[in-house]
C-alpha cells in the first residue's frame, strides 16, 4: 500500500457504519409528487434521475476512484419503498452490540415524520405479505424456508466486459434504435416495451447526470486546492468523469472509474442481493493495464494504487441492514460483491495473467472485509495462480475462495446456456454460477431440509407448534421400515416447496410490475433487445434457485434412523421421536450412541454419503426444471449463508443426535465435527453430490495453520483442491486458524476485532459474528495431517506430524 | 487368490502427508519385533487385537462393566480377551478396537479411495507399522495388489527382517522408509530390545539393491539424541548410495498417552520434546557430510 491507500484503508476500517436518511426522503417527496401520473418503469427511472440530481456528491481527500453510495464513506442509504424501516428497527440498529449502524436522532425524525407515513402499506415487503396465501405465512413463519425478496431487490448480478468496449452513449443509441423497431400494429405489448426502453434511456440520463457533478466537484476541489500534485489528480478525475461513463474508457482510471459509476448507479437504482459485481476483473482490465505498461503512461505500483483506492471503495459499503424480526440479529456489514479472477476466456484458453497476480497481492496486502474474491480454477489454470491463492488463503482472511471453473462452465450448460456465455460466467454472492453480464439469476431463499423430516416424523404437525403445516403422512408408529419415513419426508418436502414455489410466483409477478430496474436493464443482455425488464424476464438466461440447507444434518439424521431403528432395533421409531421431543431427556445414552455409533456423511462412509445421495435427489427433482413467473426454470443450490444457524434455532433435536435449537450443518459440509476420518474423507463425501446439477454447492473446511507450513503445505492444500475438483466439486473454502486463537477472540474480543474468518460464502469479522455462530466456527473440525502416529477413535490434533 | 490374503492391520490412515511424496495412504500393519521404548504406537507392537479407551469420552454410564464377561472392563485388566463386548455396548464411542484381521482386498478397497489425490500429488500408499516385514507374506501380497493398481509404494521398517526376503520385495517398493535409532549396539538392544548388526547390514544390502531410500532418525532426548551417536550413524548413511533424505524426527508424547489408554504404564516417562533450534543443530551433522535433511517428516 501506499501512504495514500493506508490513509484511505484506515478511514473506511474506522468510520462506523450509519444510517442516512437522504435517498429516503428524496425518493419519499418524489413519489408524493409524482405517483399515479407516469407508467411503472418512466416512474422508477425518473425517481432514479431524481435521486442523481439531487444526492450529496462526495469526492474524497486523496481519492482516485470517486463516487459513495450515500452521503460518505460508510453512510448507508435504505430503501423504502421495498422495505420500510420501523423506528423500533432504527432504534434496534443504533444500540445493538454487533453490527450496529449509527442512526442519528434527525434520521429517526425524518423516518417518523415523512418516510414510514408515506411507505407503511405501501412498500413493496408489505405489499407481498399482504398478497401471500396462510399457508405461505405458516410454513415462513415456522422457518421451513426464508424468502430473499421480503427484504431486497433480486439481484445476484455481475457485469461482463460491455462497458469496458462501449459508452452509455452507445447504449442510449441502442435503446432508440430498439424504440424504433417496435411494432405496435403486431405487438400487443408494444406500448409496455416503449415505456421500458423508455425508462431504460432515462436510466441513461440519470448515470451521466451523476457523473457529471462528480466532474463539477472535482474541479470546484482543484479550484481551491492548493497543493499542485493533488490539483492535477483532481483535474484528471474530473476529466475521467466528463468521458466515463458516457464513452468507452482509454485507461486504467477510466476503466475502474466506468464501472464504479455502474456499480453505484446498480445499487442505487434499487437494493439489489450483493450489491452488484465487477466480475472477471483481470480479464477485463488486462488490456488497459498492457497498453498503459507500454505507453509508458502506467507502472506496475501505479496500477496497484489505483486498484487499491477502486477496493477500498466497496468496503466504504455495508450492505443496508434488514428491517422487522431480523434487525435484533446480528447480521453482516458484508455486501457479498466476489471479484472472480482467473478461470477461463470465451474461447477456452486460460484466462489468468499478470492482473489476477497484481489482484491477488491487493487483496493479501489490504485483507479487507470487502470486496470478496474467488480464484476460479480450471484444468488450465496454472499452479502458479493457485499457490498465489493459496498463500493468501493461509493468512486466514479466509478468502480468495476457489472454484472449479470447468464444472461452473458444464452447469451452465446443462441449463442450456451457450459454451461462450457459460466460459464468461462464474461465481458471486456466495457460490451461485451465472452467465456474467446476460443471466438474471434469482435467489428466493433457504430451505431447510432438516425441518422437512421433522415435518415427517411428526405426521406433518411442527412439534414446536403444534400446528399442522404438511400433509398427514403417517404417526411414527405406522412407519414400519426406512423407506417408509423416506416416503414421508419425501411427500412433505414436495409439500412445502410447492407453498414456497407458489409465493415466490406471486412475488417474482410484483417486482416484474410494481419495481423494475431500468439502468440495470441497460446493462445485462437481452433487456434492451426483448424491451423488458431485467425483473420480468427480460435477460437471456433467467434461472430461479431455491437453496437447501442441512444435508448434513439430514443425511446423519436418515443414517441413525436406518441404523438404530431398523437395523439394530435398539429403539422404536416412537421412543425417539419420542427422545427427540424431550430434547433427549433421560436419553443421553441414546443420544451419544447416536452421536458416536451411527454412519456419517463426510467419512467416505458410504452407508451414509448414498442417503445423502438419495436426499439430494429428492430435492434436486422437486425443484429443478420446474417454470418460473420470469420465464425461466427453477434449480437448487446448496449453501446456507448464515441462515443454518437460524434454522437450527427453529429445529427441535434430530435424530443424529443434535440438540434443539443448535446449527444445523451448513452448505455441503458435515455436521460439524461429525468428520473424523481426515479432509480427504471429507472431499470424497462432498463429491459423490452431483454438483453439476446444481447452480453451486459451498464446502467449508478448517485447517490449523500448522497444516499449511511451507512450500509443502501449499502444495498439499493445491493437491486437495485440485483432486476434489477432479472429481467435478465446485467449490471449497478454507478457514485457516486454531481453535485456540478463536476461543481467545471470543473472550477478548477487543483484541481482536481484525480477525476475519470464513463464514460460509463469505468472510466476516470474527468478533462481529453472534456468540452462537462463532460457537459454530470454533466447533468445525479442525483438519490436521497426521504421520506415522495414529490416532486413537478420537483424532489426534498433532499440532505438527513429527516422529514417524 | 492373494486378494484373499489377510494379515493385522491396526489403521489405515488417510491423507498422510509426511510417509514418503505426496499425499499418501498409510497402513498400519499390528505386530512389531522391537520395543522402542519411545514407541509412540503402543498399539502396535503386540501382534493381537486390542482394546482401546479414550478417557476423554467416557461418561463413565458403567455400561461396559455391565456387558464385560469377566467384569474387567479396563484394558490393562489383564483378562481382557478383546472380544468387543464393551465396544459394542458403549454408548460414547470411548472404545475401539485396534488390529483386526483384514484381506488384500479390502485394504486395497480403502487406500484406492483416496486415489485421484495420489494422482494429483504424486502420492501414493505406504505400509507401516509395527513392523510391516513381521507380515512378510500379507506384505508382499498388498504390495503387489497396489503395483496392479500402479500406485506409488512404500514401506517403513525398522529393518529388522529376513534378508533375502527383504530384497525380494525391491521390485514392488518405488520408495524403502528405513528408520534409524542408534549405531551403538548395547544401548540399542537396552532401548529397542533388538541388536543393531543385522539391521545395519540389510541397510546396507538395501542401498545396494534399491535407489530410493529415505533414512529416518528418532530424536529421543537423553536416548539417541547425543552427537557422537547421530555422527556414527551420519557415517554409516553417507557411505550408502541411494538415500534420497534423512528425516530427523523429533520425540513428541503421543505415546504416552496412547499407552494410558491401552492400560499400560508407558516405558518411558514423559520427555520434553527437543526444540527447534536442537532439531537444526543435529541436522547439521547430517549435512555437513552432503546429506540432505528434513527435520519433522
Amino acid at each position: 500500500m501506499t501512504p495514500r491507500t493506508e490513509a484511505l484503508r484506515r478511514l473506511s476500517l474506522d468510520t462506523p457504519p450509519s444510517i442516512s436518511a437522504e435517498r429516503a426522503l428524496l425518493l419519499t417527496r418524489f413519489y408524493r409528487d409524482h405517483d399515479g401520473r407516469l407508467s411503472v418503469p418512466v416512474m422508477r427511472a425518473r425517481a432514479f434521475l431524481h435521486l442523481c440530481e439531487n444526492r450529496r456528491i462526495h469526492v474524497g481527500e486523496g481519492e482516485l476512484i470517486v463516487g459513495e453510495r450515500g452521503p460518505a464513506p460508510k453512510a448507508v442509504p435504505t430503501f423504502p419503498e421495498l422495505t420500510c424501516h420501523s423506528v423500533e428497527d432504527l432504534r434496534i440498529l443504533n444500540s445493538r452490540e454487533k453490527t450496529s449502524y449509527r442512526v442519528d436522532p434527525d434520521v429517526i425524525l425524518a423516518y417518523e415524520r415523512d418516510v414510514i407515513p408515506y411507505w407503511r402499506g405501501r412498500s413493496l415487503r408489505d405489499r407481498i405479505f399482504e398478497a401471500l396465501p396462510p399457508e405461505w405465512h405458516t410454513c415462513y413463519e415456522a422457518g421451513l424456508f426464508t424468502e430473499f425478496m421480503e427484504q431486497r431487490a433480486p439481484g445476484h448480478t455481475v457485469l461482463d466486459d460491455k462497458i469496458y468496449r462501449r459508452g452509455l452513449l452507445d447504449f442510449k443509441a441502442d435503446i432508440a434504435a430498439a424504440v424504433e423497431a417496435l411494432d405496435p400494429l403486431h405487438d400487443g405489448e408494444a406500448w409496455d416495451r416503449r415505456e421500458q426502453l423508455r425508462a431504460m434511456d432515462i436510466a441513461c440520463d440519470a448515470v451521466l447526470l451523476f457523473a457529471a457533478r462528480h466532474a463539477e466537484r472535482a474541479e470546484a476541489l482543484a479550484e481551491a486546492e492548493p497543493e499542485p500534485a493533488r490539483r492535477s489528480e483532481l483535474k484528471t478525475i474530473a476529466s475521467v468523469c466528463r468521458r466515463v461513463p458516457a464513452q468507452a474508457p482509454r485507461d486504467l482510471q477510466e476503466a475502474l472509474q466506468s464501472y464504479w459509476f455502474c456499480h453505484l448507479a446498480v445499487i442505487t437504482e434499487l437494493n439489489g442481493w450483493d450489491a452488484f459485481n465487477p466480475g472477471r476483473l483481470d480479464q477485463h482490465l488486462l488490456p488497459f493495464y498492457e497498453r498503459g505498461l507500454m505507453e509508458g503512461t502506467l507502472t506496475r505500483e501505479r496500477a496497484k494504487e489505483i486498484l487499491e483506492c477502486f477496493f477500498i471503495k466497496f468496503n466504504n459499503h455495508p450492505a443496508p441492514p434488514k428491517v422487522g424480526v431480523t434487525a435484533a440479529e446480528s447480521g453482516t456489514y458484508t455486501d457479498f460483491a466476489n471479484i472472480n479472477l482467473g478461470g477461463l476466456r470465451t474461447d477456452g484458453t486460460d484466462g489468468s495473467n499478470e492482473v489476477s497476480h497484481l489482484l491477488l497481492e491487493i487483496i493479501d496486502e489490504m485483507h479487507l472485509l470487502q470486496p470478496s474474491s474467488n480464484v476460479q480454477v480450471s484444468g488450465k489454470t496454472p499452479d502458479a495462480l493457485l499457490k498465489h491463492a493459496l498463500r493468501v488463503v493461509r493468512k486466514g482472511y479466509g478468502f480468495p475462495s476457489l472454484f472449479n471453473a470447468d464444472a461452473v462452465v458444464a452447469e451452465q450448460l446443462r441449463q442450456g446456456k451457450t459454451l461462450e456465455d457459460a466460459r464468461a460466467g462464474g461465481c458471486s454472492g456466495c457460490v451461485e454460477v451465472g452467465a456474467f453480464g446476460k443471466e438474471a439469476y434469482i435467489l428466493t431463499g433457504y430451505f431447510n431440509l432438516p425441518k422437512v423430516l421433522e415435518l415427517a416424523l411428526h405426521n406433518g404437525l411442527d412439534p414446536r407448534s403444534g400446528r399442522r403445516l404438511g400433509p398427514a403422512t403417517g404417526e411414527p408408529g405406522t412407519l414400519k421400515n426406512f423407506d417408509a419415513v423416506f416416503g414421508a419426508f419425501e411427500t412433505q418436502m414436495r409439500h412445502v416447496l410447492d407453498v414456497k414455489i407458489a409465493g415466490n410466483q406471486v412475488i417474482q409477478r410484483m417486482y416484474a410490475r410494481l419495481m423494475p430496474a431500468p439502468f440495470l436493464s441497460v446493462l445485462i443482455d437481452d433487456c434492451i433487445r426483448s424491451g423488458r425488464d431485467y425483473n420480468a424476464g427480460g435477460a437471456r438466461y433467467n434461472n430461479t434457485y431455491i437453496q437447501g440447507v442441512g444435508i448434513g444434518t439430514l443425511t446423519d439424521s436418515f443414517a441413525a434412523i436406518r441404523g438404530a431403528v431398523f437395523e439394530e432395533g435398539r429403539v422404536s421409531l416412537e421412543e425417539l421421536v419420542s427422545a427427540l421431543d424431550g430434547d433427549f431427556d433421560g436419553h443421553e445414552p441414546l443420544r451419544l450412541r447416536l452421536v458416536n455409533r451411527m454412519p456419517k456423511y463426510g467419512n467416505d462412509d458410504d452407508r451414509a454419503d448414498a442417503l445423502m445421495q438419495r436426499a439430494f435427489e429428492a430435492f434436486f427433482s422437486s425443484v429443478d426444471g420446474r417454470p418460473s413467473a420470469r420465464g425461466g426454470r427453477y434449480r437448487i443450490q446448496m449453501l446456507p449463508t448464515t441462515c443454518h444457524v437460524y434454522f437450527g434455532s427453529v429445529t427441535g433435536a434430530t435424530p443424529d443426535g443434535r440438540r434443539a435449537t443448535r446449527p444445523v450443518s451448513e452448505g455441503i459440509s458435515p455436521v460439524q465435527g461429525a468428520d473424523r476420518r481426515g479432509p480427504t474423507a471429507v472431499l470424497r463425501s462432498a463429491a459423490k453430490m452431483d454438483h453439476l446439477r446444481t447452480g453451486g454447492t459451498l464446502l467449508n473446511m478448517k485447517f490449523a495453520p500448522s497444516l499449511l507450513d511451507g512450500d509443502a503445505g501449499i502444495d498439499a492444500l493445491a493437491h486437495l483442491v485440485r483432486g476434489y475438483f477432479k472429481m467435478d466439486g465446485h467449490h471449497v473454502q478454507f478457514n485457516v486458524v486454531r481453535a485456540e486463537t478463536l476461543r481467545e477472540a471470543q473472550a477478548r474480543p477487543e483484541e481482536h476485532r481484525d480477525l476475519i474468518v470464513r463464514v460460509a460464502g463469505y468472510s466476516d469479522y470474527f468478533c462481529d459474528l453472534s456468540v452462537a455462530l462463532q460457537d459454530e466456527i470454533i466447533a468445525r473440525t479442525e483438519h490436521d495431517g497426521l504421520s506415522g502416529s495414529t490416532p486413537l477413535a478420537a483424532p489426534v490434533v498433532a499440532a505438527k506430524p513429527s516422529l514417524a | 487368490m492373494s486378494g484373499l490374503t489377510s494379515g493385522r492391520v491396526f489403521n489405515v490412515q488417510r491423507y498422510s502427508l509426511h510417509d514418503g511424496p505426496g499425499i499418501r495412504t498409510t497402513v498400519f500393519l499390528k505386530g512389531c519385533p522391537a520395543r522402542c521404548l519411545w514407541c509412540h504406537n503402543p498399539e502396535s507392537q503386540s501382534f493381537g487385537p486390542e482394546v482401546v479407551r479414550v478417557d476423554s469420552r467416557c461418561i463413565e454410564c458403567g455400561t461396559c462393566q455391565e456387558v464385560c464377561p469377566h467384569g474387567a472392563p479396563d484394558p490393562g485388566s489383564g483378562v481382557c480377551t478383546a472380544c468387543g463386548a464393551c465396544i459394542e455396548a458403549c454408548p460414547a464411542g470411548a472404545r475401539e478396537m485396534v488390529g483386526r484381521e483384514t484381506t488384500v482386498d479390502e485394504v486395497m478397497a480403502e487406500v484406492l479411495r483416496d486415489r485421484v489425490f495420489f494422482q494429483e500429488s504424486g502420492g501414493g500408499v505406504t505400509f507401516s507399522g509395527g513392523e510391516p516385514l513381521a507380515q512378510l507374506r500379507f506384505l508382499r501380497a498388498l504390495l503387489e495388489a497396489a503395483r496392479g493398481h500402479d500406485l506409488h509404494t512404500a514401506v517403513d521398517t525398522c529393518g529388522f527382517g529376513p534378508r533375502e526376503e527383504i530384497l525380494g520385495l525391491v521390485p514392488l517398493v518405488d520408495l524403502f522408509l528405513f528408520d534409524l535409532k542408534l549405531a551403538d549396539d548395547a544401548r540399542h538392544r537396552e532401548f529397542t530390545g533388538l541388536p543393531t548388526e543385522p539391521i545395519l547390514e540389510n541397510l546396507q544390502a538395501l542401498s545396494r539393491a534399491h535407489r530410493s531410500l529415505w533414512i529416518r532418525v528418532p530424536i529421543i532426548p537423553g536416548h539417541t539424541d547425543g552427537e557422537a551417536d547421530l555422527a556414527a550413524l551420519a557415517e554409516i548413511v553417507a557411505g550408502l548410495s541411494g538415500v534420497r533424505r534423512v528425516s530427523l524426527l523429533p520425540y513428541h508424547r503421543t505415546g504416552v498417552d496412547k499407552a494410558r489408554r491401552l492400560g499400560r504404564p508407558s516405558s518411558l516417562q514423559s520427555l520434553a520434546p527437543p526444540s527447534p533450534e536442537r532439531m537444526e543443530a543435529l541436522a547439521v551433522v547430517f549435512r555437513e557430510r552432503g546429506l540432505q535433511v528434513s527435520l519433522g517428516a
